[in-house]
């Protein structure tokens, strides 16, 4: 497929964005298995390959637990892998995901978010990202295509980064930013490649004069240390993402930060959300802000690791928070991106009202009346210092 | 203790044949001991045995390596009828 550019920007959707980006990559290894809404990442990918555009290894398999087994075969051995997947492929991947990152092989993975089954549903949640957010990869959201598309060239640097050596996740929604076309501005491959360098691996299978074993087994003399080291790589994983992203703005003048705000400064009254439904939260911003109402926004972008001190001093100054989670933990207490965030803000002094709503589960649409909502009974809440519903479903 | 920073990134062992270094004899409920009188040394142990903890000099049956010997008691059932040069024995004898 030829992708031209009209005024420096080109229309594509997230899908092919992601994949016109792994192109530019030109991983040594993509071992993947389609699956919607992801399907044309490896559709337009098979397509490079087929074009000779690229001189990665395609890798098709049965199933995602082989691609992801594949995967991590092939960075065992030293190879820059990528794959895409989605919903119960990436179900599927699991057992192999915790693999990848306990073997410390910097994989780049892109998920389009989907709902699990059951009921069976191939629309945008986030219960597949969300289920694997305690695997130990680095996970990235993404709003827009163009940030999906920016994103992945991000998590190859964060992931390889000689701090870090973690795998990593760049989560758009299904459907919503994977099949809408939107004008983005790529970057030109030689910039592509001066950005994600070369990727040199400490050991590799293949070397035979020192012949190292990968993924040996430990018993309780050792275990606990190596996870305390991947421990610490997460944590360290922040450090790398600021600099990475910093790099990134420098170069291509598109800044992106461990998450965005939007006219979070003053508000009394601010919702925290992931991905796509951002964008609507911001309208609903805009015209609560024309009434007079202090209303803001706090878009998490890297979740793994969890940047809880930064979002803690972001939201310091709101009286009500209310975190919306396209997800539900089942755990009869809301969803985990609302855990997350209202532990990070137990600390705080004065200690803002925070509730959990969670919306669009199986692609359900969230629109801006459902962001006004929110906001109005936030707003509520900030004045009279009490929280009547902790936790609820909505866009029912 | 081995101390923190001489742990490999996510347990990969560097370097290979470093299970010589580890001893896995203490399994061993039962030990071979063989009769080198009886013994013809045609090796059929040294190739039947699992563990590669049949011990040979020169090319001949030297013993076992009980670092590594599991007890299997394989290398006695393989030793030929006619030979049967190993015998097991209790460990807690
Ligand atoms: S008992 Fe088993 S492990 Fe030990 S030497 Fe014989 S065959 Fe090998
Ligand atoms: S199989 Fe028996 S005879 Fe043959 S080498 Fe071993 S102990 Fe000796």
């Amino acid at each position: 497929m030829a992708i031209t550019a009209t005024k420096g920007q080109t229309g594509l959707t997230g899908n092919s964005a992601v994949a016109y980006a792994m192109k530019q990559i030109n991983p040594d290894v993509c071992a993947a298995y389609p699956i919607t809404p992801s399907t044309q990442i490896v559709e337009d990918f098979s397509g490079y390959v087929a074009d000779g555009e690229v001189t990665t290894e395609l890798i098709t398999v049965e199933s995602e637990h082989s691609a992801m087994s594949a995967c991590i075969g092939a960075a065992a051995a030293g190879a820059r892998v990528m794959t895409a997947t989605s919903s119960q492929g990436l179900a599927l991947m699991w057992e192999m995901l915790y693999i990848a990152s306990g073997m410390r092989l910097p994989i780049v993975l892109a998920n389009v978010n989907r709902a699990l089954s059951s009921p069976i549903n191939i629309h945008c949640d986030h219960s597949d990202s969300m289920g694997a957010r305690d695997s130990g990869w680095v996970q990235l959201y993404s709003e827009t295509v163009q940030e999906a598309y920016d994103n992945v060239f991000m998590a190859v640097r964060i992931a390889e980064h000689k701090d870090v050596l973690l795998p990593a996740m760049v989560c758009l929604d299904g459907f919503i930013t994977s099949h809408a076309i939107e004008n983005i501005s790529l970057i030109e491959d030689q910039e592509v490649r001066q950005f994600i360098g070369s990727y040199n691996a400490k050991a590799s299978l293949l070397d035979t004069d020192k012949a190292p074993t990968f993924g040996a087994m430990t018993l309780p003399d050792t275990y606990i240390e190596f996870k305390r080291q991947q421990s610490e790589a997460m944590t360290r994983a922040k450090g790398a993402a600021i600099e990475v992203m910093k790099d990134f703005g420098k170069r291509f003048g598109r800044e992106y930060g461990l998450f965005e705000t939007y006219r979070l400064e003053d508000a009394e009254a601010a919702i925290v959300v992931l991905n796509s439904a951002a964008g609507t939260t911001k309208v609903a911003v805009d015209a609560l802000r024309k009434e007079g109402k202090k209303v803001g926004l706090l878009r998490p972008r890297l979740f793994r690791p969890f940047p809880w001190q930064e979002i803690a001093g972001a939201l310091k100054g709101c009286k009500a928070i209310t975190v919306l989670d396209r997800a539900d933990s089942m755990n009869a207490f809301g969803g985990p991106v609302f855990s997350e965030v209202r532990s990070a803000l137990y600390d705080l002094d004065p200690r803002p009202r925070v509730m959990n709503r969670i919306y669009g589960l199986g692609g359900r649409d969230y629109k801006v009346k459902d962001a006004v909502e929110v906001f109005n009974e936030a707003l509520k809440a900030a004045e009279t210092g009490r929280v009547e519903t902790l936790v609820k479903y909505i866009t029912l | 203790m081995v101390e923190k920073k001489e742990y490999p990134l996510g347990g990969v062992i560097p370097k290979g044949g470093t299970a010589h270094d580890y001893s896995t004899g203490g399994w061993r409920k039962l030990r071979p001991v063989v009769d080198l009188d009886k013994c013809t040394s045609c090796l059929i142990c040294w190739v039947m045995c699992p563990d590669s903890a049949v011990v040979t000099e020169e090319g001949k049956m030297a013993g076992f390596d009980l670092e590594h010997c599991k007890g299997c008691g394989i290398c006695a059932a393989e030793c030929p009828d006619k030979v049967k040069a190993i015998k097991m024995v209790e460990e807690a004898e």
